[in-house]
């Protein structure tokens, strides 16, 4: 053995068994990390199927929507290579058009119906869904050509090639349409995209003012948080303990119990008003309205949010030793200087981690808005939930999602970069 | 100094003067504890200043802890203003006169009384009162369901996360950041978006995804466990994986040198020093699950309603004080829960060595 | 050890968990309005048939919608069997085909032997739904507070003659009406104004004479409690509700009638309900003459049938006359508009759009 590497230098390391060392250490480490690997695949899959696979279908909802060819599928394939542009289509299209209306008017498989493709050419011409329903219930009494003439005797919309124009881009499973609608544009009756009438713009206005009011809410919380993180981080560890008790609270108390005191709080025969009155600061006649605004969903807001500021927060500044500040004043340095340019840029960490989690939480808020923000404290979130389980306009909804789940991707992709998820910590 | 010496300051006369002069002109008795309450704590906690410090520095200090005790107040209030709210005599959300003044005919605990009486067939019946409270009591039929769907995502929950997070923790772990960004995320991504997914997913057929089950998931409690586990998970992750971080491996090493096999180790190293985060990560997931409403207004039938969701609607549409009630247990609760997390905590930090106990 | 005392102590907690949920299946599940509306059909409709029939009968609330229905006949798995809807979601959940069709043959025929096609009233009989009663949208103020209380729907919009709050409901429908009947719009004309641009832009600028006073509504609950609470002076809400603040608890609410805006309320069957059967056999014994007659001792909503209107008495524990309390009744109907299924169908997305980006201006 010795001889051998001796005599041949150059010749690899060896292993007990005779590989390579280099090559069994590399085998190793690819079964340690297919060790490690393999521990986490269990939940990887699990999410996959309970979170991933939804939040993908939500995606491919927001721009797939099959109700016209699934309603008409012969007329789907018909008008495919019309020309919008010479005018309505010929009477062989019509034909297979009221053939297909006729017998989705029999059809009562759900999604098939022709209430299903009245639905969607709503969303696009208004006002237009009776004109399906109606003249689907005549269509099977047309029996022979030419077909155009006993639509238009019907109803003399059906006389117009922009309403084909509609119908031939409605017949396609997938549409730019509903993020089209989540950004306050439509198609105009030629077909090209123009901005929505100011009167029916409301998405982009509230996406802004979600952000805008997430912004508020966090800059609140880090003007709250930050002394208190500071007064926990410097006092003895038993007191500082104590008190983290009551910014762990809160925490630990559920969302729907902090929302009812709030409302018990702010509303005008609630506590707050009740003492401004009785502190004769206010009449009993002006009782000021603090919730079912924008000012109750802010205050209520901020309350649920303040402990994920506080908590990285203080978890930066305990690691900051005091002496850095000690330090400072003996060499002469004022209060304020040693403040921001010792002690401020030290707790920049915190900072980041602290204002981009809670932005993050606040943007995507639903129950909060919902119970205390009125007509005016409606967020983005509200929206998407009325479409999914009031209005029924499902894709719209989840171009809305899309949207909003885009803007949280990028600030947890600042947060990753920044902060690390790794470094998420609670208590 | 200690207490009774504050007492005996020129500082603590010039508060009790202030706080008399506050009551003359408010003559508001509650008023003047208030003043005591943010004036008076922070003069009390006002000590180890250093020597050298100026007037300045003292009155900077005085108004930094009066702000903070503002904000502690601010913190805390809201919770626990609601215990004596939920015992008013009437159906308000607010204190009557007669509960200011103390009166105990002012009030009751009907609303307690409300929480298994609501929703009852014959709540004042005798035949098979326990059977109708048991099945129909609105508040009892939620409370069932909260605690099924939070202790089975639970289960779900920790069991999958901690073997995620034993994983994750390891030095060797491939694309650990792609990974542990993925786990977190149900935490990150708004749950109204989330319970959309879920929404349209669990809606659909599950043929071909779940072996043998066709119908979908929407209005089941498998739907909603899921969907709870889901929620749960990152609370799991960062808990377990933050008790790990402190974990010295060389442990398992020495253990594996004293001959012990795997599942040993496994059981009598690795177990003992994470179970405390094992605990804190399930209690956070049990937590979230019970306190969870987007989904199951999503996912969930009237069948299914959870305690949080029946506060939801009756915080929409007809405010009674049995949401107080409600709530006020919900409070009780959680002191339980965190007072347990913190005691586990610092048990862990014990066991590390990382804390001086 | 104790990690096996662990273990077994949380499979005992999820057995018992698992337990615990395991409720007894009802065999018919009835969904409708909630408070004193489906108090008064668990006393007309679901206690006679318990007593006939021995079913066991859950009775559950929601908030209107066909969002439920569709998510659970979409996911397969149908709850619920038999729900109280609005004619508008009646007719788009019908056109949608997720509701199952009812044959009018079969319902049962009037007291009188009339058949029952004959016998409800005109366009209460849908494809996929059967009416039960009509109400009423009217708007309400509390007599002890004001003493020369509103006439006219002009009235409500009128914040100089009468200032203080106002309770509206949350949405488009009903109140754009509201708003061009208090502008001057004659009752038959309203849904003919409403249907051109200028038309919608003239309700809307009355209602935002109001606007900054107003307090919106989501739940039937809703007013009779802001009413009581002083919250708001006057509020539009359902006629019911407020007549049983007034009869049942002896609330002192005036309903002014003009400019009503009733509407139906139909009974249908989500498709592929668990129980079909079931609820077919329930609708046929909840819509026959005297149990449609029983309701409205209860609560004044008129029923659909006309045989039913003869038998309508008193309400049932107070010496007071049910009949002039009816949306239905002649001098209620004075300037009364019948809410426009079809119009709400083809407009409802729009304009409830508009009214949100209204709100949230």
């Amino acid at each position: 053995m010795t001889d051998a590497t001796i005599s041949n230098a150059d010749a690899p390391l060896l292993a007990a068994d005779g590989t390579p060392l280099k090559e069994k250490l590399a085998l190793t480490t690819r079964r340690m990390k297919m060790r490690a690997f393999l521990l986490t695949v269990p939940l990887v899959l699990f999410l996959i199927l309970s979170f991933v696979l939804p939040i993908g279908q939500m995606l491919y909802r927001s721009f797939h929507n099959p109700a016209g060819s699934n309603v008409m599928p012969n007329f789907a394939k018909a008008i495919k290579g019309w020309d919008a542009e010479q005018g309505t289509p010929g009477d062989d299209i019509i034909k297979i058009f009221v053939t297909d209306m006729a017998a989705a008017r029999k059809n009562r498989e759900v999604g098939k119906t022709i209430g299903n493709l009245a639905t969607r050419v709503n969303y696009e011409i208004p006002g237009s869904r009776s004109l399906f329903t109606k003249t689907a219930r005549r269509a099977g009494k047309i029996t022979e050509g030419p077909y155009f003439d006993a639509l238009v005797k019907i109803d003399k919309r059906w006389d117009n090639p922009n309403l084909w124009r509609t119908l031939q881009r409605v017949t396609e499973d997938y549409t730019l349409s509903f993020y089209l609608a989540a950004t306050d544009r439509k198609y105009d009756e030629t077909g090209s995209i123009v901005l929505a009438d100011e009167l029916y713009r409301i998405y982009l206005p509230i996406l802004w003012k979600t952000i805008w009011m997430s912004a508020l809410i966090t800059a609140l919380c880090f003007i709250i948080a930050y002394p208190v993180s500071y007064l926990l981080s410097t006092l003895p560890l038993r007191t500082s303990n104590l008190l983290m008790i009551l910014v762990l609270l809160p925490f630990w108390t559920s969302l729907l119990v902090r929302t009812s005191a709030w409302i018990a709080m702010l509303q005008k025969s609630g506590i707050i008003n009740n003492v401004l009155v009785y502190l004769q600061i206010i009449a009993d006649e002006s009782r000021i309205q603090m919730i079912y605004n924008i000012t109750g969903t802010v205050i209520a807001m901020v309350h649920i949010l303040l402990p994920f500021m506080i908590l990285p927060l203080y978890s930066v500044m305990k690691t900051i030793p005091p002496s850095f500040m000690r330090a400072a004043r003996s060499m002469g340095a004022s209060n304020t200087y040693a403040f921001t340019k010792v002690y401020f840029p030290q707790t920049i960490p915190g900072i980041a981690a602290g204002t981009l989690l809670v932005f993050i939480l606040a943007i995507g808020y639903y129950i909060t808005p919902a119970l205390v923000g009125g007509s005016d404290g409606l967020l983005i979130s509200n929206l998407i939930a009325d479409h999914i389980k009031k209005t029924l306009n499902w894709s719209l909804g989840a171009a809305l999602g899309t949207i909003l789940l885009v803007v949280v991707m990028v600030f947890y992709w600042i947060y990753n970069k920044l902060v690390g998820v790794d470094n998420l910590k609670f208590g | 100094m200690t207490f009774t010496e504050k007492c005996k300051t020129r500082g603590f006369y010039t508060l009790i003067g202030a706080a008399l002069l506050f009551l003359v002109y408010t003559q508001s008795f509650v008023g003047m504890v208030g003043f005591l309450i943010i004036f008076g704590i922070p003069y009390f906690a006002m000590h180890d200043l250093p020597l050298y410090a100026t007037t300045k520095d003292k009155i900077g200090k005085y108004i930094f802890l009066a702000v903070c005790t503002m904000i502690f107040i601010f913190l805390i209030t809201p919770i626990l203003i609601i215990i004596p709210l939920s015992f008013n005599a009437e159906p308000y959300f607010t204190f009557t006169e007669g509960m200011m003044s103390l009166d105990p005919e002012a009030y009751s605990t009907r609303w307690y009384e409300d929480i298994w009486r609501f929703g009852m067939t014959a709540p004042d019946g005798t035949e098979n009162w326990w059977g109708d409270m048991w099945n129909n009591a609105t508040w009892i039929r939620a409370m069932r369901n909260s605690f099924f769907l939070a202790i089975v995502s639970t289960i779900l929950a920790t069991g999958f996360g901690t073997l995620a997070a034993l994983g994750l923790s390891r030095p060797e772990m491939p694309f650990r950041s792609a990974i542990t960004s993925l786990l977190i995320s149900p935490m990150i991504v708004p749950l109204v978006i989330t319970a959309t997914g879920m929404f349209f997913f669990y809606g659909g057929t599950m043929q071909g995804i779940i072996p043998g089950y066709e119908k979908g998931l929407a209005n089941t409690y498998l739907g909603l466990t899921l969907a709870h586990a889901t929620l749960g998970v990152p609370f799991v992750i960062i808990t377990v994986t933050a008790t790990l971080s402190g974990f010295d491996r060389s442990l398992i090493r020495a253990s594996e040198g004293l001959g012990a096999n795997g599942w040993t180790t496994f059981t009598k190293v690795i177990m003992p020093l994470i179970t405390p985060g094992m605990i804190s990560g399930a209690l956070f997931a049990f937590i979230t699950s019970l306190d969870e409403v987007v989904a199951v207004i999503f996912l969930a039938n009237v069948d299914q309603r959870t305690i949080p969701r029946q506060m939801f609607s009756g915080l929409r549409e007809q405010i009674s004080p049995t949401i107080l009630a409600v709530a006020t247990i919900l409070v009780l609760m959680s002191i339980l829960l965190l007072t347990t997390v913190e005691l586990l905590r610092r048990r862990s930090e014990r066991l590390r060595g990382l804390s001086p106990g | 050890m104790k990690l096996t005392k662990l273990l077994a102590s949380t499979a005992v907690g999820a057995a018992i968990a698992l337990g615990s949920v395991a409720a007894q299946a009802a065999d018919l599940t009835i969904v409708s309005w909630g408070g004193a509306y489906t108090k008064s059909q668990v006393e007309a409709y679901h206690k006679p048939y318990i007593a006939k029939t021995g079913t066991n009968v859950r009775s559950e609330d929601y908030n209107g919608g066909i969002a439920e229905i569709k998510a659970q006949v979409e996911a397969g798995n149908v709850t619920w069997d038999i729900v109280d809807v609005e004619l508008s979601d009646a007719v788009r959940a019908c056109d949608e085909g997720l509701l199952e069709t009812i044959d009018h043959s079969t319902l049962p025929a009037g007291a009188d032997g009339t058949p029952a096609t004959e016998d409800f009233l005109e366009g209460t009989l849908y494809d996929c739904a059967v009416a039960n009663i009509v109400w009423s949208t009217i708007f309400a103020y509390d007599g002890s507070k004001i003493a020369d209380g509103p006439k006219t729907m002009g009235d409500f919009f009128d914040l100089a003659k009468f200032p203080g709050k106002r309770g509206l409901r949350k949405g488009a429908k009903v109140n754009l009406e509201f708003a061009l009947i208090a502008d001057g719009v004659a009752a038959a004309d309203v849904y003919d104004v409403l249907s051109t641009p200028e038309g919608v832009d003239r309700a809307f600028a009355k209602l935002a004479t109001i606007k900054s006073e107003v307090v919106w509504w989501e739940a039937g609950a809703q007013p009779p409690q802001m009413l009581a609470d002083g919250e708001v002076t006057m509020t539009t809400a359902y006629n019911g509700r407020i007549f049983n603040a007034v009869a049942g608890e002896g609330k002192p609410f005036e309903i002014v009638w003009d400019g009503q805006i009733w509407d139906l309320d139909l009974w249908v069957i989500p498709k592929g309900a668990n129980n079909k059967d079931t609820a077919f056999d329930f609708l046929k014994f909840s819509t026959a003459t005297e149990q449609l007659a029983a309701q409205a001792s209860y609560i004044s909503y008129g029923p659909a049938r006309k045989s039913s209107s003869p038998l309508v008495g008193k309400y049932h524990n107070k010496d007071i006359d049910m009949g002039p309390q009816m949306p239905t009744n002649p001098t209620n109907l004075a300037n009364a508009v019948q809410s426009n299924f079809e119009f709400w169908a083809d407009n409802a997305d729009q304009l409830n759009e508009r009214f949100n980006a209204w709100l949230a201006k």
